[in-house]
This record gives C-alpha cells, sequence and structure tokens, in this order.
C-alpha cells in the first residue's frame, strides 16, 4: 500500500470519480479551503454524463429535494440556489392519509426547501426552463478551478504507490489521492473491487420514481408549492411523495419489491386522485426509474490516498442525501487540506462525520418502523391527524406533533433530535390522549 | 414571488430587522439590496451602510445574546433567506469551517469600522 508523504502540496494532484454533487462539493471545498491555507492544487472530476441533456443521460435519479437545512447551510458557505435551478420553493406539506389530509406549514413561512432536477429535466421535456441542480453545482466546481473530464473511469489501480485513473484512449493519470463519489446506481462501483483494501459497499433497496406532466398552471392549482407526503394502508408501501417542481411533480415510492400493481393502486387511491385534476389520465410511460438508494453505510470507506464520500460512503436514511453528500464530501475535504490524506489521518477526521450519521440512522430505523405502525392502525392514524390539525388551527401554540412531521419527512433535522422531541412528556400526554379519544370514537 | 424562488420577498422599505429586538437567527440576501440603519440623536436614522446579494445581515445575533444592534429594512424589493441560530449552530459544532465565510464578513467589517473610526479621528 502506499508510503510517502501523505500530505496535499502545492502542486498536489486530486482525481474525482463522480461528478454528482458529493464530487462537486468535495471539489469546491477542497480547492476553497487549499486557497485559505495557501496551498495551490489541481482537481479533476471524471464525470460522463451531460447535464445539459434531458433524460437517463444527464440525470442522477433522485426524489430531488434540497432540504431546509442543506438550504441554510449551502446559504452560510457562500452558495445560493438561484431560480434557474430550484424549480419550485417549498413553504409547506400536505400529509395524506385515508382518515384525511392536513397542511402543515413552516413556522416561518418562507420557502427554504428547494425541489429540482438533478439533470435538465424528464426525458419527454418539451421545454428547458430550468437548470441541471448537478450542473449548477459541477458550474461551481469548475468556477473554484476544477476541471472536469467528461468521459467514463475504466479503471482505478495503483501504481508506485499512488492511485492512478485510467481512461478509455488516453494515458493514464497519477494522483496524489483520489476521491470516489459515485452513486449507488452507478456501473462504475465495479472498479473499487481490485484496490485491494477494505471497502464494503452500501447496501442498498429499490426504489421507484416517476415524472408527469402538469404544466406550471395546475401545479399552483393543485398542488401549490406543497410537498405531499402520503402514509397509506397499502400492502408493500412504506412511504411515498409527491413533489411538485416546474412544469412537472415527481411521485416517489419508497417499499417492497415495487411493480406495476403497487404504483397502481397508489396512483388510484382516492388521496392521489385527490391531488391530480379530476378525471387526469396518468400516462403509464413518461419518464420512470427504480434508482437504488443506500440504506447502511459502506464498510471502511477511506484508504492512504483514497476516501469514498456521498453514497458510496454514508448517507441518511430515506431523506436528505444530498444533504449527507454535502456533509461527507465537506468532512472529507477538509481532513485532505487541513489534516492529511493517510488512512490514518480520514480514520481520525473523516469517519466521526460517517459514524455519526450511521447512528443517527439507527434512530431513524425505529422512527421509521412507528412510522410503519401509525400507517398500520387507523386509530393512530387518527390521533396523528386530530393533533396536527389542532396544532394548524391555534397559532402560537407549540406545534410538537407537527414539527415532529415537519422534520421527518423533510429531513431538517437528525433522527436522534425529533426522536428526543417525541419524549417529551407535553408530547406524549397530548398524544396519548388523541389516540384514547381514537379508540373510544369520542369527537 | 417566482416559483423557484427561495427566502421571503420584502417591499421596499419594509422591515426585516428592528434595533432593539430581540434575534435567534441571520439573513442571507438573496436578491437585492438592504439598508442597515441606528438610531442616532432626536431618533433620526443614521444609515451604516448597504448590503447587497449574497450578503449576509444580523450574523451578530448569531454568537452573541444581546438585542438586535441595528435596523434593517429593504431597498427596493429585496428577497431574503433566514437561516436560524440553531441550525446553523449545530452544524458549526460538527463542522467548524462552516463559520469561515461569516468570520472573513465580519473581519471585513471590523476593517471597515476601523478605517471609519481613522477618518473620524483625522476630522477631529
Amino acid at each position: 500500500m502506499p508510503q510517502g508523504d501523505l500530505q496535499l502540496d502545492d502542486g498536489s494532484r486530486v482525481g474525482v470519480v463522480g461528478g454528482g454533487p458529493a464530487g462537486s462539493f468535495f471539489s469546491i471545498f477542497l480547492l476553497d479551503t487549499a486557497k485559505r491555507m495557501g496551498i495551490d492544487i489541481e482537481v479533476d472530476i471524471y464525470e460522463p454524463r451531460d447535464y445539459t441533456r434531458p433524460g437517463p443521460v444527464g440525470c442522477n435519479m433522485c426524489g430531488g429535494i434540497i432540504s431546509e437545512s442543506l438550504v441554510q447551510n449551502l446559504a452560510a458557505e457562500g452558495i445560493n440556489l438561484p431560480p434557474t435551478v430550484i424549480q419550485r420553493g417549498i413553504d409547506s406539506y400536505m400529509l395524506h392519509m385515508d382518515v384525511g389530509s392536513v397542511r402543515i406549514e413552516t413556522p416561518l413561512q418562507e420557502k427554504r426547501i428547494g425541489a429540482v432536477y438533478r439533470g435538465p429535466g424528464p426525458r419527454d421535456i418539451k421545454e428547458i426552463k430550468w437548470g441541471s441542480f448537478d450542473g449548477f453545482l459541477q458550474h461551481l466546481a469548475i468556477e473554484n478551478g476544477a476541471k472536469v473530464i467528461n468521459k467514463r473511469v475504466d479503471e482505478i489501480v495503483w501504481q508506485d504507490e499512488y492511485p492512478q485513473i485510467k481512461i478509455r484512449n488516453q494515458s493514464p493519470q497519477s494522483y496524489d489521492l483520489v476521491t470516489i463519489a459515485v452513486g449507488v446506481n452507478s456501473a462504475s462501483r465495479k472498479l473499487f473491487a481490485n484496490l485491494n483494501f477494505e471497502y464494503e459497499v452500501p447496501k442498498t433497496t429499490k426504489t421507484f420514481i416517476q415524472e408527469y406532466y402538469l404544466g406550471e398552471e395546475l401545479i399552483v392549482e393543485e398542488l401549490g408549492s406543497s410537498m405531499h407526503v402520503f402514509l397509506l394502508d397499502i400492502p408493500r408501501l412504506e412511504f411515498a411523495a409527491i413533489i411538485p417542481k416546474g412544469d412537472y411533480v415527481s411521485v416517489c415510492l419508497l417499499g417492497e419489491d415495487i411493480d406495476k400493481e403497487l404504483v397502481g393502486n397508489f396512483m388510484n387511491s382516492p388521496e392521489v386522485r385527490g391531488c391530480f385534476p379530476s378525471g387526469w389520465d396518468f400516462d403509464a410511460n413518461s419518464c420512470n426509474c427504480s434508482p437504488r438508494i443506500n440504506i447502511a453505510g459502506a464498510g471502511h470507506p477511506y484508504g492512504d490516498r483514497i476516501v469514498f464520500i456521498g453514497d458510496s460512503g454514508v448517507t441518511r436514511l430515506y431523506k436528505d442525501g444530498i444533504g449527507a453528500a454535502y456533509r461527507t464530501a465537506k468532512s472529507a475535504a477538509t481532513t485532505a487540506v487541513l489534516q492529511g490524506i493517510s488512512a490514518e489521518d480520514f480514520k481520525q477526521y473523516y469517519l466521526p462525520a460517517c459514524r455519526k450519521i450511521e447512528t443517527d440512522n439507527l434512530i431513524g430505523q425505529v422512527m421509521f418502523i412507528v412510522t410503519r405502525l401509525i400507517q398500520k392502525f387507523r386509530f393512530a392514524r387518527r390521533a396523528v391527524l386530530r393533533m396536527t390539525i389542532r396544532e394548524q388551527k391555534h397559532q402560537g401554540s407549540k406545534r410538537r406533533m407537527s414539527m415532529v412531521l415537519w422534520d421527518m419527512f423533510t429531513g431538517s433535522a437528525p433522527y436522534k433530535e425529533i426522536f428526543v422531541r417525541t419524549l417529551n412528556p407535553a408530547f406524549l400526554s397530548r398524544f396519548v390522549s388523541d389516540l384514547a379519544v381514537s379508540i373510544t370514537g369520542r369527537r | 414571488m417566482a416559483s423557484g424562488e427561495l427566502g421571503k420577498i420584502y417591499q421596499d422599505g419594509e422591515l426585516i430587522i428592528c434595533e432593539g429586538e430581540e434575534g435567534d437567527c441571520m439573513y442571507v440576501i438573496q436578491e437585492g439590496q438592504v439598508e442597515v440603519l441606528i438610531k442616532g440623536e432626536e431618533d433620526r436614522d443614521i444609515r451604516l451602510g448597504v448590503r447587497q446579494k449574497g450578503e449576509f445581515i444580523g450574523e451578530m445575533a448569531i454568537f452573541d445574546r444581546d438585542v438586535r444592534s441595528a435596523t434593517v429594512r429593504a431597498l427596493g424589493q429585496a428577497r431574503v433567506l433566514t437561516v436560524d441560530k440553531k441550525n446553523f449552530m449545530r452544524r458549526v459544532h460538527e463542522d467548524p469551517s462552516l463559520a469561515f465565510r461569516l468570520v472573513e464578513t465580519m473581519s471585513h467589517r471590523i476593517r471597515e469600522l476601523s478605517d471609519e473610526v481613522a477618518r473620524l479621528k483625522q476630522v477631529e
């Protein structure tokens, strides 16, 4: 394995495999921190996708939500997301259940969640009006000094103790550090098998995403600036959301063995039908995909001169994948510049950031078990609805259930924090009282 | 407000921050500009400066527990994003380098103030 000086210095070269959010965030923060430290480094991003082309060639397959916390953190970093990229600012959530629906508004009534497309839009897009989110970040990385190589990486090998990236018809490039930022749906994951260290690929599960054209006017009329989430007792369906974008809406489903039957059952449920114009004909052949999402982090996501970030490292359970890409990318970048690029440096300074996300995911799993139980029992759904409606009606009152639901659905707060809030005696007593009312059927 | 605009729109002259009030957030200007004012003698407003797109306002509330030191109002229409103290501090705890840009801004403003003090001393 590599030896020698494991520090980035003037003239050091860094290769980033994958130019999605994790790769671009890493490049931006690496170059920015190096500049602050007076170190001149070179960054090459390898990304075969073209973010100016609609459909699969320019898309990284994701629901496309920039969480409230990420929007704020990026603004504090000086990265302000423009309306040319944000297709819709989200200021509220509509929770739909068979027992009724409730609108949960952000306490500030401010649009702080962004709905984006990772590429320029679905394959059947009529007119490209907004830019790609991934393209926007890649452009920022280029502005900060990164170079994008629009090629697929064929192989990564060790050569004279340095990682070397090979692409077709070009001479191999040696780097002081290689950062792997590929998604869990990328074929590039097979490249790491020969790297000869303890990296284990993350565990994944399948999701389903479909895009429907409604046009901007109808979206405003029917869905507004709310994300619509569904807790429905449909077999095999865990969670579902409809995200309004510019001219399209994204339908995202999470569950076991999602197939046409499950998608049909969901789309034809009265709660979903109610979100669309009456008699709306769903185009079953519109742009859709079944991407995998990371549900358990990679084992040993680092080595001497190599680090795995974003989905190929660790991400948040079911929510805020782009936020996790930002956090892991930034932690790896600051470790590389300020501490070093040895396995020991990454273990000491980067691994804790990954572990923190993983530990939080364990609490998240408990929270999702509770959500599944609520989904299963009608009286529990009625209690949640009753408590939330009461809170939303009374301005100024403590919105305990609303905030728990808001943070669960938006991914804005760590699962640990949400869990602790549910243990608050005031929350518990109100919820138990609403459960009792639901069970006894009193109004 | 266009569909993809994040934050909140303030109309010309609308107050964003009120001097003397308690604050638990800062703001980042997304579009337009704002003016920073303090109350002078006989309650007259003294303009301390104008802040542009991308700049922070109200950042002192993030670090100290004092009331707002100045009033900020929109100069023309301005779109402003609120950054919660809790969210920011939680993230700074994980990643202290998030505060780099804010410290840089504050350092820049201290330099401006030092220049201003020097200029006033010369006038005296």
